[in-house]
This record gives structure tokens, C-alpha cells and sequence, in this order.
């Protein structure tokens, strides 16, 4: 390790194997913000748990075309789609592979077969035509974390898994996804409901009027401002909706204490960066105050080196060196920078001479090249390793998991399976 | 209007575009949507309230950089409280719950408030008649969602088919829509934030939303070229080990330390050399686009407010070359 890992007590290590072979395990929630890594590394989780024997399911929400591609699921269609070549090549210590199962959330469909499912075909047109719902339904903000819930739900009790991974939607802050179902309860819950619904229950019976004049002064001023076709959309759509709300309720209720039970583990995901880190550290700190079980942080996208015994600053001088060329003491070999022991050269095989280094110009230039690149790694991992350390220093009691950098995507089931050996190693490999 | 995939350092680029364009005597407005207080970490400065105050001066002197954290719930408030003086009728929803219903769970309301708070301050005035602000730059949702973010007005135009709502939502999507307003799109030379900004320029162009440039952030310097790296692996593998330890860095003998250095060192170069193929790919990418591009380097220090600083006259410079 470089000095600047040297100044912080290394936390403990996240043991992603131990989680996935625990058959106790039966949900995994990858959560964090958007653009860490988080559906890859779900994807990864699954797809090693799989090949290590588990019959695993992975729930993405909105997965980069090609790594969906690698999965076989690049069509929306809402349900488990079992992901062919699991085994083929895994490191499953010689254990029988399980099954992956992979799916793309669907939104709109997925609250759509819920009206479907809880009421009559009558009613549940009514909803499905009406156009406050079609908008809802269609995405705006907070849909895709109650229906992500609710499909996780939905995965659980059917029961065809012994372990379910779970990404979740890029909100727009990470306490999104773990609001929704609460929000939705105090929502169905609160007073607002049946100031909505007052006017369509109300309507038929003039004789009750006398009842509702602080609530018909609401709904005035609510027409005044929706305007009263949307109000009445609303309050169509809510009337309609009645019966179900209970349904959503008690299942928004389950989906809750499901994340809280002894058999999930969330993972924060991130990347060694200010951000998202803080993102973490707020999810950390959350997930304690609900009393939701933290596996600990997967950190993706960790720079290391295997040269790391050259820092920075040493690389960057040698290469201004190469490059100022004829500054070079031949007679010693010594490049007149900073004496340390470590970088006495090697005479014998400096035969100098002008010739020589004429024929060097050209690889002196290649070597400064080398430096250079390597000065800028060392730069990124010590600000990569100040970044984490301040996330450790808050929370020295999360287990971490790093995850060393892929030059490039993730294109197919290898890929993510060596996405997979990455976080079970835990520590970044060199260069 | 600064959009971009998670992680591309949209805010760092809105909050440079800000300083950038707050130049001789001009004011900006640097606005935060999404309640994460991007802009006071970036800043140094404490959290934002829900308040214009001034967070910068710009490079050179003479402008100024105000910011502003929207928060939903407050803007419904002001809004019912300035078209409506709602004064205790607004409490009174607050209490059934409705302020909560509406700026989380009614459809698209809150962005509708959000864009429409921001419209406000474009248009706002001062008693002189200039506008107040002479750019407004929204640190706005990732590109997955802008396009459905900025055309909510539309959609709640058309569910609330008349009325003060759907009014105000036709106001925002004039705005939105003209000339004055240019969405740009913060992307890294990578697969999925060029696939994503291919895509969200794609949903921008049916929407008929203004396409502002597409930013590549954070491009890295290319140190060395493939020819070069097939020569230090190969043939000149032996050199390397005696440049680098005539540059003092030990034994170029096997076993000695700059002998040891050159299969590290080459494979961090191997590593290069394929990001900057992959890089070279997106770009190809990018340029089929369409669309004019700045671009942004990779701040080795990391992100601080010199860096921003830095940033900010790099943006201005290539503004300048055009």
C-alpha cells in the first residue's frame, strides 16, 4: 500500500462470497446514486451467486441496453427470464451450478397488473382509461420506486428463489426508494384522500351537504387551482381506486418490514469519488436509523498499481528528467534527483557515450511517457484513498468492498463474471 | 439547463457554466433541484436555503454567481401564496396532507413547480425593467429523465385542460421551448453516458426542446501511442529499464527496481491504450451526433474551487473560439 493507506486503519473487509453462500441470504438490495455501478453490480451478484450454486433472481431497474443484452432481457416484458451460459466457467469451487433469473421492471405494466389483480374488470378499465392514472402510471416522479417495491414484493412471495437481487431506481436523492412505501401509507392514510373523494361520495346525496362545507371550500379552492376536469380526474380516479387502497397499504407495510427482516442485506454501492460517497454515507446512516441490515459498501471502480513503490512525485521528476535528455551524469548513472537508497542505478549497464544517447532520445521519450501515466494513477489512487478514508473515518464500523477499474463496459455474461471475482477478491488488483 | 448521466459531474459543469458566463458585470443564477445541495458542497458553503444568495464571484471580477436550492414543497407554498394569497387556506392544505400529495405524488407537479420557479427567475425584473439575472443554469435531472422533466408542463397542460395550472404550464413550456433556453448535455468519453446522451438528444429533438452542446467532461491527456507501447513491451523492453534508471530510479539489471518497474509501468499503459481506443470510439460516436461539443479536461487534483475556477475559463475560452 501506497503511504496515504497507511494513515487510516483499513476497514474491514466486506466477504461478498460468505453473504452469497449463505443460505439465510434471500434479498440482496444494491443501493447508492446513479452512475456507480450499481445494476452492473447487481447483475454480478447475481450471476456469481447463480454459479455458486444458489437459485438467483435479479430485479434491474433501468439497465444499460447491452448489459441487458448480456442477460437476454433487452425486451420488456416484465417478468423473470432465465439467463443462459450460467457456469460456464465460474468459480464455483466445484459446487453445481444454480439457476439466474433475470428481469427489467416494467412500470407501467407492473401498476397496471396490480389494478388488474385487485379489482373487478369493470372498475379496473375505468382506471386504466382514466388520465390522471395514465400519467401517474407512466413514470413521474416516485412511481418506479413504489412499483420497484412492489415487484420485489411480488418476487418474494412467490417463492420460485432462494435469493433475490435487487437494483434500485437512480432517484433524485437516495432516500426515494426507501420513502415510497411509507409516503404512500401517510398518503392513503392522511385526511387528503377523503377531501378528494368528499365530492363523489357526497354528490348523490344532497341531504349530506350541510356536512361538507369546509370540504366543498377545499375542493373550491383545489378547482380553482387544478382546474376542474383534472379535480375531477383526481377524484374519479381516487373514488375508483378506493378499494385498492388498502391493498397497496398492507403490501407498501410488508415491502418494509421485509427490507428489515434478518434475511436481507443491502449493499451501498459507490465509486471513490466525493459524491457519491457522500450519497453513501447518507444512505448508511439512514438504513441504521430504519433499522435495515447493512451488509456494508461495495466501492467500484478502485484504481491500484502494482508499481506503487514509485510515488508520484518520484515518477514525475525521473520523466522530466528523460525528457530534458542531456542533463543525465553519465559518469555516475545518477540523475541528480533526490538521493534515496532504492534508486541507486545500475552502472554496469549504462554504457553512455553520445551515440548512445542519441538512441536513447527516442526511448527515453516512450519511458517519460511510462512515468507520466503512472504519476497520474498514483495521483488518482491518493485521492481515490483520501476520499474513502474520509468515508471510513465516519463510518469505521462498515465492511467495504473494492472493486478494481474495467478499462471498458460490461458486454457479456464474462464480463460480469469478472465483475464478480473482482468483489469477492475485495481489494483492487494492481495495475 | 446542465443535464448528464449520474456521475459525469453535471453539477461541476453547471456550477463552471455559471462562473463562466457571469462575466463583466453579468449575473448568473445557479439553481439545485433535486435536494442534494450539490452546489454548497461544491462551494465550500453551507447548506442552501431556500433563498437567492450570492456563493461567487466570477474569474476576473466584476460578475457575480448567485445559487438557489428549490425545494418543492416551499415553492407550492409561494406559488399559492402569490397567486392566490392562501395564507391560511395554504397551512390548511399543508395539514390534510395536500401540499405533500401534490409535490410528491401527483403527477408531475413538482416538476412542473421546479421549472416553473426557475422560469419565474428568468423572467423576474428588476424596478428598472432589466432582468434580474442575466443567465439562469439548472443543475437539472439526468439525462434519463430531462426530457419527461422539462415537457411536464405539456403533460399537466394537457390533464389540467384549463385553469390557473394549466396557464402557468403553458407559460414554463414557452419558455422552455424558445431560444432562450438550451438544454446541455454533460457526458464522459464511456459507452453508457454517450449512449445515454445519444438517447436524450434523441428524446430532446422529438420534444422539441432546444438542444444547448453536449459537454465532455473530464478528458484525460493521452501520454502515449500504441506504437510506442508495443516498443516498451517489446524490443525496447530492455531500454526502458535503463532510461528509467538513469532517471535515478535504481537497477536496470534483472531484479533491480527499475527493472522491476517496467512490466507495471507497461501494463498501466496497456490499460491507457485501450481506454483512449475506447475513447476514440465515442467520440466517433459523439460527432455523429450532431451537435457542437466542449470539452472539459480531467482535473488531477481533484475538485476543488480552484479547479472550478479552472474550468470555468476553460468553457469561457472555448465559447470564445467560436
Amino acid at each position: 500500500m501506497s503511504e496515504a493507506g497507511m494513515a487510516m486503519d483499513e476497514p474491514a473487509r466486506l466477504e461478498v462470497d460468505r453473504l452469497l453462500d449463505d443460505h439465510e441470504t434471500r434479498i440482496i438490495v444494491c443501493c447508492g446514486s446513479g452512475g456507480v455501478g450499481k445494476t452492473t453490480t447487481a447483475a454480478a451478484l447475481g450471476l456469481r451467486a447463480a454459479e455458486r450454486g444458489r437459485r438467483a433472481v435479479v430485479l434491474t431497474i433501468d439497465p444499460a441496453r447491452r448489459l441487458a443484452q448480456s442477460m437476454g432481457i433487452d425486451s420488456l416484458d416484465n417478468t423473470p427470464r432465465k439467463v443462459t451460459g450460467v457456469g460456464a466457467g465460474g468459480d464455483g469451487d466445484g459446487r453445481a451450478p444454480g439457476e439466474l433469473h433475470a428481469m427489467m421492471l416494467d412500470m407501467k405494466r407492473t401498476f397496471d397488473e396490480i389494478v388488474e389483480g385487485h379489482t373487478d374488470p369493470e372498475r379496473a378499465e375505468a382506471i386504466l382509461a382514466n388520465p390522471f392514472y395514465q400519467s401517474l402510471s407512466a413514470g413521474f416522479a416516485g412511481t418506479q420506486e413504489y412499483m420497484a417495491m412492489e415487484k420485489l414484493g411480488q418476487l418474494r412471495a412467490r417463492d420460485d428463489w432462494d435469493l433475490i437481487v435487487v437494483d434500485t431506481p437512480p432517484s433524485r436523492s437516495a432516500l426515494d426508494f426507501l420513502d415510497a412505501p411509507k409516503r404512500l401509507g401517510s398518503f392513503l392514510d392522511g385526511k387528503f384522500i377523503r377531501v378528494l373523494m368528499a365530492p363523489a361520495k357526497v354528490g348523490g346525496r344532497a341531504g349530506m351537504k350541510f356536512l361538507n362545507v369546509g370540504m366543498s371550500l377545499m375542493t373550491g379552492t383545489l378547482s380553482k387551482l387544478m382546474g376542474a376536469s383534472l379535480l375531477k380526474d383526481v377524484q374519479t380516479f381516487v373514488a375508483a381506486m378506493d378499494t385498492m387502497f388498502g391493498g397497496f397499504r398492507t403490501r407498501a407495510d410488508a415491502t418494509f418490514r421485509l427490507l428489515q427482516a434478518p434475511g436481507t442485506a443491502f449493499l451501498v454501492v459507490a465509486a471513490p469519488e466525493p459524491d457519491a460517497l457522500r450519497e453513501a454515507a447518507y444512505f448508511v446512516e439512514r438504513l441504521a436509523a430504519e433499522r435495515m441490515p447493512l451488509a456494508g459498501l461495495v466501492l467500484n471502480r478502485v484504481h491500484g498499481s502494482d508499481a506503487d513503490q514509485l510515488s508520484a512525485e518520484r515518477a514525475l521528476a525521473a520523466a522530466e528528467n528523460l525528457e530534458e535528455g542531456g542533463i543525465v551524469d553519465q559518469e555516475s548513472g545518477k540523475a541528480g534527483l533526490r538521493d534515496d537508497d532504492r534508486s541507486t542505478p545500475d552502472t554496469g549497464l549504462d554504457d553512455g557515450g553520445d551515440t548512445a544517447a542519441e538512441a536513447d532520445a527516442d526511448v527515453d521519450e516512450i519511458t517519460a511517457g511510462l512515468l507520466r501515466l503512472h504519476a497520474e494513477r498514483m495521483q488518482v489512487i491518493a485521492r481515490e484513498q483520501r476520499t474513502r478514508d474520509r468515508f471510513t473515518s465516519l463510518h469505521p464500523e462498515v465492511a467495504v468492498a473494492e472493486v478494481a477499474a474495467l478499462p471498458g463496459d460490461v458486454h457479456d455474461l464474462a464480463g460480469l463474471r469478472a465483475i464478480g471475482e473482482r468483489l469477492a477478491a475485495g481489494v483492487p488488483a494492481g495495475a | 439547463m446542465v443535464s448528464g448521466k449520474g456521475g459525469t459531474g453535471k453539477t461541476t459543469v453547471a456550477a463552471a457554466l455559471a462562473l463562466a458566463l457571469a462575466r463583466e458585470g453579468r449575473r448568473t443564477l445557479l439553481v439545485e433541484v433535486e435536494g442534494r445541495q450539490g452546489i454548497a458542497q461544491l462551494f465550500g458553503a453551507e447548506a442552501l436555503p431556500y433563498e437567492e444568495r450570492k456563493i461567487a464571484v466570477a474569474p476576473g471580477g466584476g460578475g457575480e454567481v448567485y445559487a438557489l436550492a428549490i425545494d418543492a414543497e416551499r415553492a407550492l407554498l409561494d406559488y399559492l401564496q402569490m397567486f392566490y394569497k392562501l395564507g391560511s387556506a395554504g397551512r390548511a392544505l399543508k395539514k390534510l396532507g395536500a401540499i405533500d400529495f401534490a409535490t410528491t405524488i401527483a403527477p408531475g407537479l413538482r416538476d412542473v413547480l421546479l421549472t416553473g420557479k426557475a422560469c419565474e427567475a428568468v423572467r423576474r425584473k428588476d424596478k428598472a425593467g432589466k432582468f434580474v439575472y442575466d443567465h439562469v443554469i439548472m443543475d437539472a435531472p439526468p439525462t434519463g429523465r430531462i426530457t419527461r422533466f422539462l415537457n411536464v408542463n405539456d403533460e399537466v397542460a394537457g390533464l389540467a385542460r384549463f385553469g390557473p395550472i394549466h396557464n402557468q404550464a403553458q407559460a414554463v413550456m414557452k419558455v422552455l421551448k424558445s431560444p432562450e433556453t438550451a438544454v446541455h448535455l454533460v457526458t464522459l468519453l464511456e459507452e453508457m453516458p454517450v449512449q445515454e446522451t445519444a438517447d436524450g438528444i434523441e428524446e430532446l429533438r422529438a420534444a422539441g426542446l432546444p438542444i444547448g452542446r453536449v459537454i465532455v467532461n473530464m478528458v484525460r491527456p493521452h501520454h502515449l501511442d500504441e506504437d510506442a507501447l508495443r516498443a516498451a513491451s517489446g524490443e525496447r523492453r530492455a531500454d526502458v529499464a535503463k532510461a528509467l534508471s538513469r532517471a535515478g530510479l535504481g537497477g536496470a539489471r534483472r531484479g533491480g527496481l527499475a527493472e522491476r518497474l517496467v512490466d507495471p509501468l507497461v501494463a498501466q499503459a496497456a490499460e491507457h491504450a485501450s481506454r483512449v481506443e475506447l475513447e476514440r470510439g465515442q467520440r466517433t460516436v459523439l460527432e455523429g451526433l450532431d451537435t457542437a461539443t466542449y470539452e472539459l479536461p480531467l482535473l488531477g487534483a481533484g475538485m476543488d474551487l480552484a479547479g472550478l475556477y479552472e474550468l470555468a475559463t476553460e468553457l469561457r475560452k472555448q465559447a470564445d473560439d467560436e
